[in-house]
């Protein structure tokens, strides 16, 4: 069970949060303008790495804001948390 | 004609308390102190279980919670009974009665007894092996398997105990009170940390509170004697909390634990009415100390498992602590000094060690000599080969071992004797440890995991951590708290401690006998009755990775989870296939260490509290007119109204066509509803719906149909324009917390430059749904000063007005296809809204509908549930709804899939309306629907999604999803049930006024 840091209310036990998948993926501006594969490409293509990953959180039962953190999947260590529009820390 | 084995008052025991108890239905007497263990022991019981699959005679082993064979039913029969519960752990009191599991009729007379004379023929992997053919037959064997095998018996009358849950948080978690956790806890507490000291036994002092050998002080006191005080202290101690009678059942990750206090299993039924039974402590700590000890391995030789043989440790704690014998002929094998240990704790105590069995060539520790003086026989270099005695062992046999250990030579030595003591030396209790994620190392020397990287702020101190003399536990835990405490001193700097310091071992996993070992029963799990031989049988299989083996033999898969065995298990698995121990690791330790109650993990969450559910201000008056509910998400919803004894169809009938004759109500306070404000509302309503927005006019209402991003239906409802930045949505009931919830992710994350404010408003209004012809003459007695003409509220637009003195919000749109309001009022006052529509629609019959009705309402109108008709793989396109998506809007969520070539197919299941030639058939909700009946296989177009026998076209009617249905008007298909094929033909899905003429009506 982690003890996540919000960035907004500090730190929360793991039941107050919702995982929201990859982070970094921009919805495209112009769909329309995307083949089938780059649209697909949005739309269903996700990393699931062994390592260091980059993933949305979502303060759920807490202050309803979404946040990105750094988690190893391999052992669970939250390596950063920082708030959506933040530069990512480099590595 | 007991024997009473209690050989010298312990200050543990209350000698003054005698209590009686039953075991197996038999009266027996023990003191307060006692377990359920020490007591049977006491008056020489052994024999107190059989064994899962050969059914053989089993003995109490251990004195703790790592006991594999006494495992026995708590208080059978009666509504608080419990199976598998170690009587080692079982506090004795007045009226207390336990029995023996897995057998049958009795533990001394069991059938299943003769599974051990036919063990020839249960190699490991017997079931996988014997019962996969003819595959068919498996159902018939499991029948016979299940009831051959088992241990307890569940209780089947509700538990009529109280549990409890609680969230701990603390600086420093000490988990056990040995002489390492009480030091640990109070060199933290000192040090003002708020620190929480747990142990699973009732006492504190662990092994160290009994511990007097001579050669072993503490600032020149018996170790047990300098405990005890320093215990004493620890009652002055601010900011320390000490726990009894708590186990620790899973260390998860970021030091989050899981703890169960027990807090009325060792009183009698009188007292532990009304009372918490067990307290499930969710602890978050930040920092954790394991000073979980270690647990005495046993060593693995010929028929090892008959009652009377017993770990050494245990002997000397049933001696020392409980003042009890195990034995009035004692024998002892060991590989290292402790098993010396406990012939002298026995010898002390007058009680007749007749020998000890060393493997090792010799030892000269000062315990050892000690031994010799006492004048009790060793032999060196010798191992037991056999031993015997059914229910409780006679007789030894040993034999002299080979130099390298792996055969026995020379002639046969038998000794007579009633209890064995083994000793094989010492396995840290690192299972906690690795649950919380940590990695262990092998210590090559030692023969032990070691903890070795750790992932959260934890340290393992004392024999957890490696250290077993006093001397390096002193030490080791006094350089781990400064560094984790970051102190200077602590009360252990100016400790003197004096040991002896002999600490040879002479490891040997498995022990030879003279007979190959295909002629042995050399058990390395007890409980699951796994031995050596089928360990070797794995390996021989193929089978290579510990956790592979482990399942083929089932060691270590018992309710103790192997606790003793699993190191001679990975022992012999290294040295049958010539690897290391290191590299072969080990089994994962899963949580809880010990088995916990299903009343601990759910607490207070049974019965009505089992899941949260949400009433709407309505309720009540739905409960006294006798409604029938369902659940629909958390809400309850009154379902339908029965009057005078009629049937959910019946009652549906006739509300169906009251509502479309005269006049319905509908409690809608369900629908979630969004307020949603900001000056980018209407821009932001142009992306999240498929329709458009921006010229809805301030007072009008509009339909939404909502997609997920790859184009699929994912929510839709009417959403109204209240002022210029102003709306309200309404999501459907179930979806009405994903809806909001996805609105902000898009909102934060995609278009955070949107200026637009989302507050979930579906708490704070009560909504009742007035429908039918007559609707307009109740509103208008309601809310006289209204003009309810077409011209100045038409239908899909929206008031503001007041009832009374109350202020309300009406809104003209339809679910049902008949002239009707929605009608929204602050939540506390939805029950008088409803009862002032019932009251003034009682001339016009005013009739109260459920969702039922609803459901049939709106299907006669075709129009979707969201849920029902959709299941996340329709598109608007799918559901003919194609009026709805704006061609026009350059983007909202989900457009650019609806034309990806998957979603254009022409051949996707598309909603249709279906008719059963018969009108009076009604279709089952889905149930297939294929175009011919003799193909082979035959291939199916689609399903029913909702079906109805409708009141008012007198006939059913269903909406069903089938591939390239939209073609398909006309065309005559079928339904093929079990006794029959329904015959229907495709049809438009408005099956009611289809020009909507009744919505001015």
């Amino acid at each position: 069970m982690f003890l996540i840091n919000c960035p907004y209310c500090g730190e929360r036990d793991q039941q107050e949060f919702k995982a929201g998948g990859e982070a970094h993926i921009e919805r495209p501006k112009q769909p329309t303008e995307l083949s089938d594969d780059e649209w697909a490409e949005y739309l269903f293509m996700r990393k699931n790495i062994k390592g260091v990953q980059f993933e949305r959180w979502n303060h759920a039962h807490g202050c309803r804001k979404w946040f990105n953190m750094v988690r190893d999947t391999s052992n669970d260590e939250i390596k950063a948390i920082y708030k959506m529009g933040e530069k990512p820390p480099s590595q | 004609m007991t024997k009473n084995l209690r050989v010298k008052s312990s200050e543990y025991i209350d000698e003054t308390n005698r209590i009686s108890f039953k075991f197996n239905g038999k009266t027996y007497h023990g003191f307060k102190g006692d377990t359920l263990a020490s007591a049977l022991l006491a008056n020489d019981v052994h024999l107190v279980g059989r064994s899962f699959k050969y059914h053989r005679p089993r003995g109490i082993m251990t004195s703790g919670s790592e006991e594999p064979n006494a495992i026995v039913q708590v208080n059978p029969g009666t509504n608080r009974t419990e199976p598998n519960v170690r009587a080692t752990e079982v506090e004795i009191y007045e009226g207390l009665e336990a029995s023996s599991q897995n057998c049958w009729p009795s533990v001394e007379f069991d059938i299943g007894g003769i599974n051990n004379f036919l063990s020839p023929f249960f190699p490991a992997g017997f079931y996988y092996k014997t019962f996969m053919w003819p595959a068919s037959f498996w159902e018939k064997y499991e029948f016979f398997i299940r009831h051959s095998a088992g241990l307890g018996k569940s209780p089947t009358t509700t538990d009529p105990d109280i549990y409890d849950h609680r969230n701990v948080h603390c600086d420093v978690l000490v988990v056990g009170a040995g002489i390492s956790g009480i030091m640990a806890a109070k060199n933290a507490a000192k040090n003002n940390f708020k620190t929480l000291l747990v142990e699973e036994k009732n006492e504190l002092g662990g092994s160290t509170i009994y511990e007097n050998n001579e050669f072993n002080k503490i600032d020149n006191k018996a170790p047990s004697e300098w405990l005890k005080k320093e215990i004493e202290e620890l009652k002055n101690i601010k900011n320390l909390e000490i726990k009894t009678r708590t186990s620790v059942a899973a260390y998860h990750q970021y030091n989050y634990l899981l703890a169960r206090e027990n807090l009325t299993d060792h009183l009698e039924a009188k007292d532990k009415t009304n009372k918490i039974r067990q307290r499930l402590l969710k602890i978050r700590a930040k920092k954790v100390i394991l000073a979980t000890g270690a647990l005495e391995r046993p060593l693995i030789f010929n028929n090892n498992d008959r009652p009377g043989i017993m770990l050494s440790s245990a002997i000397k704690k049933y001696s020392e602590f409980y003042g009890v014998a195990c034995g009035s002929k004692n024998v002892f094998f060991t590989n290292n000094d402790s098993a010396y240990e406990s012939a002298i704790s026995l010898y002390n105590k007058g009680i007749n060690v007749e020998a000890i069995i060393d493997i090792r060539e010799q030892s000269e520790s000062k315990i050892v000599k000690k031994v010799k003086e006492a004048g009790i026989k060793i032999y060196w270099s010798h191992s037991i080969v056999d031993t015997t005695g059914y229910k409780r062992l006679n007789s030894i046999s040993i034999m002299k071992l080979s130099n390298d250990g792996t055969s026995v030579t020379g002639s046969k030595i038998s000794i007579s004797c009633d209890c064995l003591g083994v000793a094989g030396g010492w396995t840290p209790a690192v299972h906690l440890y690795t649950q919380s994620g940590s990695k262990l190392k092998f210590d090559e020397e030692k023969k032990v995991f070691l903890p070795n990287q750790n992932t959260s702020e934890q340290i393992s101190v004392g024999s957890c951590g490696g250290d077993f003399k006093i001397d390096e536990i002193i030490k080791n835990l006094n350089k781990k708290l400064k560094d984790t405490l970051n102190i200077n001193e602590t009360d252990l700097d100016s400790i003197k401690v004096e040991i002896d310091q002999e600490n040879s071992k002479r490891n040997i996993w498995l022990l030879p006998s003279d007979k190959p070992l295909g002629k042995t029963k050399p058990f390395v799990d007890y409980q699951n009755d796994a031995t050596a031989k089928d360990i070797k049988l794995a390996l021989r299989e193929g089978f290579r990775s510990i956790e592979h083996v482990k399942r083929y033999t089932t060691t270590g898969m018992g309710t103790d989870q192997g606790k003793l065995g699993n190191m001679h298990a990975l022992g012999i698995i290294a040295d049958t296939a010539g690897v290391k121990m290191g590299e072969l690791g080990t089994t994962t330790f899963r949580p809880p260490y010990t088995p916990l109650t299903f009343g601990t993990i759910v607490g207070r969450n049974v019965g009505k509290f089992f899941d949260i559910f949400r009433r709407t201000p309505m309720n009540d008056w739905h409960v006294e007119n006798k409604a029938e509910f369902e659940n629909v998400g958390q809400w309850k919803r009154a379902w339908y109204y029965p009057i005078n004894g009629e049937t959910m169809h019946q009652a549906v009938q006739r509300e169906s066509k009251a509502a479309r004759e005269s006049a319905g109500i509908l409690d809608a306070s369900t629908l979630g509803k969004i307020d949603i404000q900001g000056s980018d509302a209407s821009e932001f309503l142009n992306r999240v719906y498929t329709n458009a927005w921006s010229k809805l006019a301030i007072g009008k209402c509009r339909y939404g149909l909502m997609l997920n991003e790859d184009g699929m239906v994912y929510d839709d409802g009417v959403t109204t324009r209240l002022g210029e930045n102003h709306y309200i949505m309404t999501t459907t009931t179930g979806g009405a917390a994903n809806v909001l919830g996805k609105l902000e992710d898009y909102l934060q994350t995609e278009w955070p430059e949107l200026d637009v404010y989302l507050t979930s408003v579906t708490d704070h209004y009560a909504t009742a749904s007035l429908c039918g012809p007559n609707s307009k003459k109740i509103l208008k007695k309601i809310i006289p000063d209204l003009d309810l003409s077409d011209e100045n509220f038409p239908h899909m637009s929206f008031k503001e007005v007041n009832i009374g003195s109350i202020q309300c919000r009406i809104m003209r749109i339809s679910f049902t296809g008949e002239h009707s309001y929605e009608i929204n009022v602050q939540a506390s006052y939805g029950k008088d809204l409803w009862e002032k529509c019932i009251e003034a629609g009682q001339e016009f019959n005013i009739t109260p509908y459920g969702t039922e009705t609803m459901h049939l309402l709106r299907a006669e109108k075709g129009f979707i549930i969201v849920g029902q008709d959709t299941d996340g793989t329709m598109t608007p396109i799918d559901l003919q709804m194609d009026w709805i998506v704006s061609k026009k809007k350059y983007d909202f969520i989900g457009k650019r899939s609806l034309y990806r070539s998957d979603t254009m197919r022409e051949d996707r299941k598309q909603l249709v309306g279906l008719l059963t030639d018969d009108p009076n058939i009604v279709l089952e909700e889905g149930a297939q629907i294929v175009s011919e009946l003799n193909q082979s296989p035959i291939e199916m177009l689609g399903h029913v999604t909702s079906s109805y026998f409708s009141p008012n076209l007198k006939k059913s009617i269903a909406l069903a999803v089938v591939r390239g249905g939209k073609d398909m008007m006309g065309k005559k298909l079928f339904v093929p049930m079990e006794n029959k094929n329904i015959n229907v033909t495709v049809a438009n899905p408005v099956f009611y006024d289809e020009k909507n003429e009744r919505l001015n009506a």
